[in-house]
């Protein structure tokens, strides 16, 4: 299953809800295209809902790293929300959770942004 | 209940993103049968996914000239996956430490960490031409030495 992406606009912020596997491929592309398209429409706070998303290779862990850096670099904000175990998981063994600011609720999520 | 007995495939695959999904399936069944719990089977899973993707983007680097190799095995201490590739080869001791600092940004680079994080052996073979990726899983924790 390839990944879908549904794009919402919450008070000011683009919330893009991924569903599927972001991983080596169309996955990864899927998502550097939603991230550049909301850039490039001058949005600069992207929340990135990773609920629904069953699967993540390192390909797909380094887009989400690669999406934190250019929004950083374009002088927004990404969050990430509700991660599953798997996803917390990994972003721990690969110290990103740390790097990343990741929310369990929405509304909360959405308040942090500046 | 988990089987015990001795079974081993071998795979002769295209340098394709199919391949690396058909090595993903089997990977999962293998580790299902050797009777892996829910917890660990992903995670062999995305190890091994991790050494096809390996070998069919840098090993390989898609061409449909050359093949990639993977053999599946399990027997009743462990389930040992081996994944070749004929490219150029790599040094393993010569990557970057993705959790450090200057690396920790960076957009690729953690495949092989993954391995290593999740398999509790990893060994690297150099082929002529290729290398080879041997993982292994005990299928019980192996007792500290007394």
């Amino acid at each position: 299953m390839s990944m879908k992406v549904t794009t919402r606009q919450v008070d000011g912020v683009t919330v893009l809800d991924l569903s599927g596997r972001i991983t080596l491929g169309e996955g990864s592309v899927t998502l550097r295209d939603a991230v550049r398209g909301v850039l490039a429409k001058g949005s600069k706070n992207i929340l990135l809902n990773l609920g629904d998303i069953s699967y993540i290779d390192s390909s797909g862990i380094g887009e989400l790293v690669s999406a934190y850096t250019s929004v950083k670099n374009a002088g927004g904000e990404l969050k990430l929300l509700n991660l599953t175990k798997k996803v917390h998981d990994l972003l721990q063994i690969t110290k990103l959770y740390t790097v990343f600011d990741i929310w369990d609720a929405e509304a909360s999520a959405l308040s942090a942004f500046k | 209940m988990p089987d015990s007995t001795t079974s081993r495939v071998s795979l002769t695959l295209a340098s394709s993103l199919e391949s690396v999904d058909k090595v993903e399936r089997t990977t999962q069944d293998f580790a299902e049968r050797a009777g892996f719990d829910a917890d660990t089977v992903p995670n062999i899973v995305m190890a091994v996914r991790e050494a096809a993707v390996n070998a069919v983007l840098h090993g390989n680097a898609y061409d449909p000239a050359k093949h990639v190799t993977a053999t599946f095995e399990t027997n009743s201490d462990s389930l040992v996956v081996r994944i070749a590739d004929q490219g150029p080869g790599f040094d393993p001791t010569n990557l970057p430490d993705p959790l450090a600092p200057e690396n920790i940004l960076r957009g690729s680079g953690r495949g092989i960490f993954l391995i290593r994080a999740f398999m509790d052996e990893v060994h690297f073979r150099q082929l002529h031409p290729g290398s080879e990726l041997t993982l292994i899983k005990h299928r019980v924790p192996a007792q500290p030495a007394t």
